[in-house]
C-alpha cells in the first residue's frame, strides 16, 4: 500500500529556536511552519531580525551557537533531519540543500582560485576524477553565464566583479544538484542594474533542474516576480502564507496589507503610500498575545491576551484573529 | 609587483640610514673617542694629530658619509674595551646568536601554530583552556625568571643539562657551530626554551585570534554550506587565511628573537653578540653599541623583505591584477 | 494559548537605584562571572597595598644598614637562624637581610617605575595620536613614520640603547641619583607607540562627525575638541592598553634591573633582588631567587589576567 500524497520535499513543523543569555532565553523562531514542494520557490519577507534568515540557517544545520532548535521538526522528503549528527549532515549540505549567502564579495575564499572551490565542492559529493570534476566545473560555469569559462575557472575572485561572483556562488551551489536551494538575501549587495539578471538566472536554473528554492528576501518586488508562495514574516513568527498572488494581491494579515501597502505600483490610481506606524518589537520585549497588536490598525480585546494560530483567510492563511469564525460571526451579526 | 620592491627596498634603505644616523650619533658625541683611544698620558700634540688622522675634524655630514661607507664595508674601528677591530669581535660571536635565534625562532613558530589552530578549532575544550591560561603565564613570565627556573631545576636539581657556556663547538670555516656536538646540542636546550617560550605564546594567541575572526566569516560558513569536511574547511580555507597577518607579525617576532637573545645570553653566560652588546652598554664600548645597532637593524630590515616577498607568494589579491570587468 | 511573555527583562518603570544599576552592568557582570579575573583583582590589590605599606609592615628596613645582622645571613625560610634564633619567613640574603622585607621594598620600586612609565607613555601616546589624527598632513606622516620605525624595534632594545646613551653623557656621580628618573623615561619612551596609534585612529572616525563639526564651526578651540570631545571616546582601548603596559612595564623594568643596567643598587627592584640571588642558586640558597622570582610572576600575571579580561569585556566581538 503506497501513501497517496508523498510528503513534501521539506517541511518545517512547529520550529523553534533560542538563544540562552544570562538575562534569560531569547525566542527568535516560534512556532514557525511551512512546507515547500519540489521545484517550488518559495519567498520568504519580513523586516531585518524578523527571522527570516535565522530560519534557513536552521535547515541548512548552520545555526550559530549559542542558537539551537528548541522545539518542533524539520523533515526532508519526511525524514527529520535536525537532529543529525554533524557527519551525516555534511552529507545534506551541499548535495541534497545547498545555500547562497547576500554578500557574494566575501562568500568566496580570496585565496582559492573559482576552480579550486569548484572542484572542491564537486570531488565532495560526487563520484568524479579531478579531470570529471574540472570538466563539470567548466559546464557550470558556462551555465551560470561565466564567458570564456575555461580560462576564468583559474581566476581567484578578486578578479571578477560583484554579480559575477554572485553567479560562481550559484555554480558552487548548484555543484551536486541540490534539491532545494535556500537564497539568503541574494541580491541585496548587488546593484540594481546586477540584481534583475541574477534573479532571472536563478529562476531559469531552478525550474530546468528542478530545484526548489526557499528566497529570503525584504524585497517584496524580488517575491512578486519570482515565487510560486510567500511566507511572511514577522517578529520570529509567520504572519501569512499563501500563493504569491493572492499574498500581493489580497493580503489579509493586517501587516501583509500594511507591508503591500508600501510598495509603489505603477498605473494604481495616485493613492499616498501606506506606512507601518512603530518598529517592530525587540525580541526581549515581543508583546503577549499577537506580536503585531501595538502596531496593528484592526486591533482588538482578543489581539493583546491570546496568540492567534494560522488561520485560513480567503486564499492565504494568516495568523490573525480577523479571521477566526467566531470574529467573523461577531462582525456579521 | 617589481614597482612594490623597489619602493620597499628603498624605505628600507631609508630605515638603515636613520639608524646609521643613530649609530654615528652616538659614536661621535658620546664621550671623546680619543680618550678612549690613547691613555692619559698622550700629549695635547699626539691627540691632535690622531683627532686629525681619524678626521674628526672634517665637517660633520663628510664625517658620517665615511661613517657609512665604512659600515657598508663590516667596519666600525676599535673596540674600546677590548681593543680589537669590532667586525673581528662580532663575526666571533654572531654564530653562537644565529644559531641559538634560529632553533628557537623556527621552535616557537612550529609549536605556535599549532596550538594556536588547535585552540581556536577547540575552543571551549578543557585542554584548549589549558592551554590559553598557561599562555598567559607565559607572556607574564619575564624571559630571565624562564631561564633562572629552568637552571634550577635541570642543572642543579636534576644536574642533567649544562648552566651556561655553549658546550663544544666544531668550526666550518669561519663559523663555529654547536650543533654537531653533544655537548653543544646539550647546552643549547635551555637556553632555546627560555628564548622560544615569549614567542611562542604570541604567536599562538595570534594564531587563536586570528583563527577564530576566520572562523566567523562568510567565505568559512559558504564554505561549511557546500558540505566541505571539518579538514578542509579548517585546514584549506581558514589557516591560510589566517596565516596572512600571521605572516607580519611573527616576521616582526622573529627579529625580535635576536634582541631577545640579550637576556637570555646573560642568562645562560651565552657567548653570542647580546652579551657582548650588554656589556658594551655597561662599559660605554661605544663602537661596539654602534655595530650591534647596525647589525639588528640590518637583520630586520632583511626580514621585512623576506615578509613582503612571502606576501605575494601566499596572496593572489598582491599577485595577479584584477581583470575582466562587467557582470 | 502561545502567547506568554518571552524573557522577564528587566523593564522596571522606576529609575533602578546605583547599585542596581551597577549590578546590571555588563562590565561589573563579566567580571563577577570570571573567577579568575576576581582571583587576580585580589592578587593585585593584595601586592599594591603590601608595597604601599611596605615601612608599617615589613619587619626591618632591609637598606638599613644598621637592622642587618650578618650572623643571621643564609637563614632558610621558616627555620630558626643557627646563632640568633629569629625566624624569617622567607628566609635571609647574604647578608642577614629579611627577604621578604626586601620583597615589599622591591614591590615599591618596581610598581613605582611601572606606574610612572606607564604614564608618561600614555600621556606622550596620547597626545601625540591626538594630534596626528587631528591635524593630519605631514605631522601625521612624521608621527607615524617615527611610530613605524619604532615599533619594528623591540622595547628592550630601546630601553637599553637610551640607557647607553645615559651612561655615556652623564657623569658617574650623578649617574645613580637620576638612574630611576632615566628607567621611568626609556620604558615610557619604549611604549607610546600603541597609544599613538590606538588614539589616532579613533580621532580620525571623530574627527568627520556631525558634533564635532559643529563644535568646530561654532569656533571652539582645537585643544578643548580633543579633550572634550574625542578623547572620552577613546578611554575604553587606552584603559586596556595601559593595563597590559603595566605588566609590560613591569616586566621590562625586572629585566633590565637584571641585566644590571636598571634601577641602583641602593634601591633594589624585584628584577635586582633576582639579579643578586641568581648567584646563590648554584649554593644551594634557592629562596633569595625564589621568592622575588614568584612574587614578580604574581603581579604581572595578574595585572595580564586584568588586562586580559577588559580587553574582553570592552569588546563584546571577541566573545
Amino acid at each position: 500500500m503506497s501513501d497517496p500524497t508523498p510528503p513534501p520535499l521539506l517541511s518545517v513543523r512547529n520550529l523553534r529556536i533560542e538563544f540562552p543569555t544570562r538575562r534569560g532565553t531569547l525566542v527568535a523562531i516560534d512556532d514557525v511552519s511551512f512546507d515547500i514542494a519540489r521545484g517550488e520557490v518559495l519567498g520568504v519577507v519580513g523586516e531585518s531580525g524578523a527571522g527570516k534568515s535565522l530560519t534557513g540557517a536552521a535547515i541548512i544545520g548552520l545555526l550559530e551557537p549559542p542558537g539551537r532548535i528548541a522545539a518542533g521538526e524539520i523533515l526532508l522528503h519526511g525524514d527529520p533531519i535536525h537532529r543529525l549528527r554533524p557527519d551525516q549532515m555534511r552529507h545534506i549540505r551541499g548535495r541534497r540543500i545547498a545555500m547562497i549567502f547576500q554578500d557574494p564579495l566575501t562568500s568566496l575564499n580570496p585565496l582559492l582560485t573559482i576552480g579550486q572551490q569548484l572542484g572542491e565542492t564537486i570531488l565532495t559529493h560526487l563520484d568524479v576524477d579531478e579531470d570529471g570534476a574540472r570538466k563539470r566545473a567548466i559546464a557550470l560555469l558556462d551555465e551560470v553565464g561565466i564567458p570564456a569559462p575555461a580560462e576564468r575557472i583559474d581566476h581567484y575572485p578578486h578578479q571578477f566583479s560583484g554579480g559575477m561572483r554572485q553567479r560562481v556562488v550559484i555554480a558552487l551551489a548548484l555543484c551536486a544538484q541540490p534539491e532545494l536551494i535556500i537564497a539568503d538575501e541574494p541580491t541585496t549587495a548587488l546593484d540594481v542594474s546586477v540584481q534583475a539578471q541574477i534573479i532571472t538566472l536563478l529562476k531559469r536554473l531552478c525550474r530546468e533542474h528542478d530545484t526548489a528554492v526557499m528566497l529570503v528576501t525584504h524585497d517584496m518586488g524580488v517575491i512578486a516576480e519570482t515565487a510560486d508562495r510567500v511566507a511572511v514574516m514577522y517578529a520570529g513568527r509567520l504572519a501569512e502564507i499563501g500563493p504569491v498572488r493572492a499574498v500581493v494581491q489580497t493580503p489579509h494579515h493586517p501587516y501583509t496589507r500594511g507591508l503591500m501597502g508600501s510598495i509603489p505600483v505603477l498605473g494604481a490610481d495616485i493613492r499616498r503610500l501606506v506606512q507601518i506606524d512603530g518598529a517592530m518589537p525587540r525580541l526581549n520585549a515581543i508583546p503577549p498575545g499577537c506580536a503585531f497588536n501595538p502596531r496593528c490598525g484592526a486591533v482588538f480585546e482578543r489581539c493583546r491576551s491570546d496568540r492567534p494560530d494560522l488561520l485560513p483567510a480567503g486564499a492565504t492563511r494568516a495568523a490573525c484573529w480577523l479571521f477566526d469564525a467566531g470574529h467573523a460571526s461577531e462582525q456579521t451579526r | 609587483m617589481l614597482a612594490f620592491i623597489i619602493r620597499r627596498l628603498l624605505q628600507s634603505v631609508l630605515v638603515m640610514l636613520t639608524v646609521a644616523l643613530v649609530a654615528f650619533g652616538l659614536f661621535r658625541y658620546i664621550g671623546d673617542p680619543i680618550n678612549n683611544m690613547v691613555g692619559q698620558e698622550a700629549t695635547l700634540v699626539e691627540r691632535e694629530q690622531l683627532r686629525a688622522q681619524l678626521g674628526l675634524n672634517d665637517p660633520v655630514p663628510v664625517q658620517f658619509a665615511r661613517f657609512v661607507a665604512n659600515a657598508a664595508q663590516g667596519q666600525f674601528g676599535m673596540s674600546y674595551r677590548m681593543a680589537r677591530p669590532v667586525a673581528d669581535v662580532i663575526f666571533e660571536r654572531l654564530p653562537a646568536t644565529l644559531e641559538l635565534a634560529l632553533i628557537s625562532g623556527i621552535g616557537a613558530l612550529v609549536v605556535g601554530i599549532a596550538l594556536g589552530v588547535y585552540t581556536a578549532l577547540r575552543r571551549d575544550g578543557w585542554l584548549s583552556q589549558i592551554i590559553m591560561s598557561l599562555s598567559l603565564i607565559g607572556v607574564s613570565l619575564p624571559t630571565f625568571l624562564i631561564g633562572i627556573l629552568l637552571i634550577y631545576v635541570f642543572a642543579v636539581q636534576l644536574q642533567v643539562l649544562p648552566a651556561f657556556g655553549r658546550g663544544e663547538v666544531v668550526r666550518l670555516g669561519w663559523w663555529s657551530t654547536g650543533l654537531l656536538t653533544e655537548s653543544g646540542l646539550k647546552s643549547l636546550i635551555m637556553p632555546a626554551i627560555t628564548l622560544g617560550l615569549y614567542q611562542l605564546t604570541l604567536i599562538m594567541r595570534l594564531v587563536r585570534a586570528e583563527m577564530l575572526e576566520v572562523l566567523r566569516t562568510d567565505y568559512i560558513k559558504f564554505a561549511r554550506a557546500r558540505g566541505l569536511s571539518d579538514r578542509s574547511v579548517h585546514f584549506r580555507h581558514a589557516l591560510k587565511n589566517t596565516l596572512l597577518p600571521v605572516i607580519t607579525i611573527t616576521g616582526l617576532q622573529i627579529g625580535s628573537i635576536i634582541a631577545f637573545a640579550i637576556i637570555t645570553e646573560t642568562v645562560f653566560q651565552w657567548p653570542g653578540v647580546g652579551l657582548l652588546f650588554i656589556t658594551a652598554v655597561q662599559f660605554v664600548d661605544v663602537p661596539v653599541m654602534a655595530a650591534y645597532l647596525v647589525l639588528i637593524a640590518l637583520i630586520f630590515v632583511v626580514i621585512n623583505l623576506i615578509v613582503d616577498l612571502l606576501y605575494f607568494a601566499v596572496d593572489p589579491r598582491l599577485r595577479v591584477k584584477r581583470s575582466g570587468r562587467g557582470s | 494559548m502561545n502567547g506568554k511573555p518571552i524573557v522577564s527583562a528587566s523593564s522596571g518603570i522606576k529609575t533602578p537605584s546605583l547599585f542596581a544599576r551597577i549590578a546590571d552592568n555588563d562590565l561589573f557582570y563579566s567580571f563577577i562571572r570570571s573567577p579568575l579575573t576576581v582571583a587576580a583583582a585580589v592578587v593585585t590589590l593584595v601586592i599594591f597595598a603590601a608595597a604601599l605599606c611596605a615601612p608599617l609592615i615589613s619587619p626591618q628596613n632591609p637598606f638599613d644598614p644598621a637592622t642587618l645582622n650578618l650572623m643571621e645571613g643564609f637563614t632558610p625560610p621558616m627555620a630558626p637562624n643557627a646563632f640568633t634564633g629569629n625566624v624569617f619567613w622567607l628566609g635571609t640574603d647574604a647578608q642577614g637581610r629579611d627577604i621578604f622585607s626586601a620583597i615589599l621594598y622591591g614591590s615599591r620600586v618596581s610598581l613605582l617605575v611601572g606606574f610612572a612609565a606607564v604614564g608618561f607613555a600614555a600621556v606622550l601616546g596620547i597626545t601625540l595620536g591626538l594630534v596626528s589624527g587631528y591635524v593630519g598632513g605631514w605631522v601625521d606622516s612624521l608621527i607615524m613614520r617615527i611610530a613605524d620605525v619604532q615599533l619594528s624595534f623591540p622595547a628592550i632594545l630601546i630601553a637599553l640603547l637610551i640607557f647607553g646613551v645615559f651612561k655615556g653623557i652623564v657623569p658617574p656621580s650623578v649617574q645613580d641619583k637620576v638612574a630611576i628618573y632615566v628607567l621611568i623615561a626609556a620604558i615610557g619612551l619604549s611604549d607610546w607607540v600603541q597609544y599613538a596609534r590606538t588614539v589616532r585612529s579613533s580621532t580620525l572616525a571623530e574627527k568627520n562627525k556631525e558634533y564635532v563639526q559643529a563644535a568646530r564651526v561654532i569656533g571652539v578651540p582645537a585643544p578643548v575638541i580633543l579633550l572634550r570631545h574625542i578623547l572620552p571616546n577613546v578611554m575604553g582601548p587606552v584603559l586596556v592598553i595601559a593595563t597590559i603596559g603595566l605588566a609590560l612595564a613591569i616586566i621590562l623594568e625586572s629585566t633590565l634591573s637584571f641585566l644590571g643596567v636598571g634601577v641602583p643598587p641602593t634601591q633594589p627592584s624585584l628584577g635586582t633582588l633576582i639579579r643578586v640571588g641568581q648567584d646563590f642558586l648554584f649554593s644551594g640558597e634557592w629562596w633569595i631567587v625564589l621568592f622575588p622570582g614568584l612574587t614578580l610572576l604574581a603581579l604581572a600575571l595578574a595585572v595580564n589576567l586584568l588586562g586580559d579580561w577588559l580587553r574582553d569585556a570592552l569588546n563584546p566581538k571577541l566573545r
